[in-house]
């Protein structure tokens, strides 16, 4: 019976191609107004690790300024190089890190070759096994390497294809900033989106070229590529007086398997601030927060507001396409009222006439949804093409946003096509046969 | 006019009709508000950034190795690009407005932690600061090569005089900004500034920001590893003089790696690149829905003239003219758009107080809503025109033919 009624739906789209294809039309671009947004909104909002994101935790301690604070006041969004320091070294929680962006000159070893600057991490070994770094060669390093402030390197794989050509560096030398490093691992394509580790300097840029322990850094002097702010100015001048001052830069993460350890760590928190209260820092009430990934991500609103606006218009959009949808099927289906009538009196029930309809109503939802996955392609090159670089890793679709579009076409032609369907099953058979 | 018997046809069949008064409802509202969104951006993108961009290009020296000696460089530098010819004038500085990164800092003019500060951007030039920038003085003098000085890397130390815009002045004096001029000011709570002079224009470097205008020019050359050197050419040379200046920089030592040429016009694309995507897809938004909405009045007047068409034959036989009939139909769209409309209007608004709400985007013109309503009108009436003219032609004979 399904056949014979996909059958007549094919029959019926047939006979009045130019209201077909409006219809399919006005579902498609409906379909593919919408998902474009959806997808960005999508890849924005996604979860960038998704198998521990609740374990793992952005860390806030409270160093500001007491000024301007209220109970609504959050806490600032990185931490100075004392609170980095002091939590590394008490190691509360399962694996820590603190981390901070860079800038490197990288000396190729051929002479013909110029230096080039590569954007570095300095950060700790629990980097690597905390955010699941993909390897291809090596590894991260040890934790004695943090300590011993020894001059290692992981690169990624860019680096590695440039420097060495992609092969297995690991044991051979590079040389940034005049210091010589040792490669210890090559990492394999890695793209966090969004960049969940340092919000703060962009979620959607990309992850950096190499990475080198957070000690070599400090103790260089590196150059600090992030942001920088200070509510109050260094005492004295110098890099000494820097790290010493109430300048936050460093992002800080904590690896916290479940609720207890969460719990502990909170208090961890809290006692510390305490601690450093009775030292003269941290002027405000007890303001500390644990998020993990995710909610960290709404917290810092890492999905645009337009992103969030072009969401509700496109509803709106794909509203007025399902009501043209309405309208024309409408006009569709009463116009087979002569039809209708012949069928029924010839003892066709309402049911199957209903499936009927419906199953005709799905096929334009079908092919609109098709159509509409082929104009969110293009929608989604444009608005590349109108965003530029801050789109390049947003304007993808996976196979569920392309689920979802099939899906929602369907869904949205067979509601529409709910109420024409229903009004053409009313249609009393007795009526048409008279006129006919 | 025969508005009541169409009214009372209407009613009689009406899920055509308000379905399609409905969709003129929420086309309406979207385009409203789309179009409010569409002004507010491109206000923002038409504020002047206060220099002269079409000449400015900048570009950063990143130096490194033991031997560099990044003061001697800079002034060499400085000295090589300012002798080029084409160019008007050079200065290192640390941002340019709209780049998107700087500097900012707090001002008051009461020492002390307890009081309140003004957030202020922050530009290091020297005495050729203000014509490399093309910025206006509206009061006081530009800096002396005397009054520059060297800022090490984590220096804290801050120079005597500063010059602030006019809109940073108004911060700071609300009364009378020309009151700040000679007045003391305080950065970092307590370490007093002279203000010798106001500018009339200059932008911050992130365009997002409130103060967009509260700026401050410092005069100071930086020591921080990377500079940035700020290039304004005669008109017409820019494109010429951008790879030569490079090139300059980067034969005369190889001890740096020179990176980011950027002219101020591809500054201010970027800056506004968001923006200008948003509006640019709204607008897309806007005509494909018009198009649409039209596209669903045609094909369902079309419908309705067929269904019809023996009772029009009816009527023409009757003796009702070829206008008559078209008329009908017009009048019929007619209502079925004004209620439309009507509705949309309340849409629109409702959306809008709610957007306003939720986004914080900036209320809707007054004018906005009629014009969109007479708009769709129209549209409306034009959708309907070619179905209605379709019903026109119907032969009085059809009435006497059965289906």
């Amino acid at each position: 019976m399904f056949s014979y009624y996909i059958k007549l739906g094919w029959l019926s789209i047939r006979r009045n191609p130019i209201l077909s294809i409006l219809m399919v039309s006005a579902i498609a671009v409906g379909i593919g107004a919408c998902m474009t947004v959806l997808t960005v909104n999508y890849l924005m909002s996604s979860n960038p690790i998704p198998h521990k994101s609740d374990q793992l935790f952005y860390v806030q301690v409270d160093s500001w300024d007491a000024n301007g604070f209220d109970e609504n006041t959050e806490p600032v969004d990185q931490l100075t190089y004392i609170d980095a320091t002091n939590l590394m070294k008490a190691g509360k929680a399962f694996r820590q890190v603190a981390s901070n962006r860079s800038g490197l000159v990288l000396e190729p070893s051929n002479e013909d070759e110029r230096p080039f600057l590569v954007d570095a991490r300095t950060t700790h070994a629990d980097f690597f096994p905390m955010f699941d770094l993909p390897f291809l060669y090596g590894s991260g390093w040890d934790k004695s390497a943090d300590d011993a402030q020894e001059q290692v390197v992981v690169l990624s794989r860019e680096i590695n294809e440039r420097v060495f050509g992609g092969e297995d560096s690991v044991g051979k030398r590079v040389t940034m900033d005049g210091m010589n490093f040792r490669v210890v691992g090559v990492i394999d394509e890695w793209l966090p989106v969004p960049k969940f580790y340092d919000v703060t300097n962009g979620a959607f840029n990309l992850p950096e070229d190499v990475y080198i322990p957070f000690s070599v850094g400090v103790a260089n002097q590196l150059s600090r590529n992030g942001n920088t702010n200070c509510w109050k100015e260094p005492d004295g001048e110098g890099f000494e007086a820097f790290l010493a001052g109430e300048c936050v830069w460093i992002q800080f993460w904590a690896e916290l398997r479940n609720e207890q350890e969460k719990e502990a760590y909170m208090s961890f928190l809290n006692a510390y601030a305490e601690e450093q209260k009775a030292l003269g820092r941290f002027p405000r009430p007890l303001n500390n927060r644990l998020r993990n990934v995710m909610e960290w991500m709404e917290h810092q609103e890492v999905v645009e507001e337009d992103a969030q606006v072009m969401l509700w218009l496109s509803m709106l959009f794909l509203l007025v396409c399902l009501l043209n949808t309405i309208g024309l099927l409408l006009a569709k289906f009463l116009g087979k009222a002569g039809d209708i009538g012949l069928r029924r009196a010839l003892g066709a029930t309402k049911g199957t006439l209903f499936t009927q309809h419906l199953i005709e109503s799905a096929m334009i939802g079908l092919a609109g949804g098709i159509l509409g996955l082929f104009l969110t392609w293009l929608g989604l090159q444009g608005v590349q093409h109108l965003f530029g670089e801050f789109l390049t890793n947003l304007a993808e679709m996976d196979w569920v946003m392309v689920l979802t579009a099939i899906g929602l076409a369907i869904v949205s032609a067979l509601l529409a096509g709910l109420y024409p369907t229903w009004r053409a099953c009313n249609i009393a058979p007795a009526s048409q046969l008279k006129s006919q | 006019m025969e508005i009541g018997p169409i009214w009372r046809a209407l009613t009689r069949n009406k899920t055509g009709a308000i379905l399609i008064a409905l969709q003129i409802a929420v086309t309406l509202a979207i385009i409203v508000n789309a179009v409010a969104i569409i002004q507010e951006r491109s206000r923002l993108m038409a504020r002047p950034s206060g220099v002269d961009e079409a000449n400015i290009f900048y570009l950063s020296s990143i130096g490194f190795g033991d031997d560099f000696n990044e003061r001697v460089t800079i002034q060499e530098d400085l000295d090589a690009i300012r002798n080029t010819p084409g160019v008007v004038n050079a200065i290192q500085s640390n941002s340019v407005p709209l780049r998107g990164g700087g500097w900012s800092m707090g001002l008051q003019t009461e020492p002390g932690s307890e009081s309140e500060s003004s957030g202020v951007a922050v530009y290091f030039i020297d005495e050729h600061g203000l014509d490399t920038y093309g910025l206006e003085l509206v009061a006081g003098e530009n800096f002396t090569a005397g009054d520059v000085n060297w800022r090490e890397p984590q220096g804290v130390e801050w120079p005597d005089k500063v010059l602030l815009t006019k809109a940073m002045a108004e911060t700071l004096f609300p009364d009378d900004f020309m009151e700040a001029l000679g007045n003391t000011v305080y950065i970092n709570g307590n370490e007093p500034m002279t203000v010798t002079g106001i500018i009339k224009q200059m932008q911050a470097p992130w365009n997002g920001w409130n103060g967009v205008e509260r700026v401050m020019l410092v005069p100071q050359h930086t020591l921080f590893g990377s500079t940035r050197y700020i290039v304004r050419t005669e008109p017409g040379e820019r494109d010429r003089l951008m790879p030569e200046i490079e090139e300059l920089l980067a034969e005369r030592s190889r001890q740096r790696i020179i990176r980011g040429m950027t002219t101020m016009e591809e500054t201010r694309e970027r800056s506004y690149q968001g923006d200008a995507g948003m509006v640019g897809i709204l607008m897309f938004v806007v005509s494909l829905l018009t198009a649409i909405t039209a596209l669903g009045i045609v094909g369902l007047a079309s419908f309705s003239v067929s269904r019809r068409t023996r009772q029009i034959g009816t009527r023409r036989a009757l003796g009702a003219s070829k206008p008559a009939i078209l008329r009908y139909f017009m009048t019929e769209n007619f209502l079925i758009s004004a209620i439309g409309v009507v509705v949309g209007a309340a849409l629109a608004i409702g959306l809008n107080m709610w957007m306003v709400e939720a986004f914080s985007l900036t209320p809707l013109g007054w004018y906005l809503v009629p014009v969109a309503m007479v708009l769709l009108l129209i549209v409306g009436q034009v959708a309907v025109l070619g179905p209605a003219r379709r019903a026109a032609s119907v032969p009085p004979a059809v009435a006497t033919r059965t289906i």
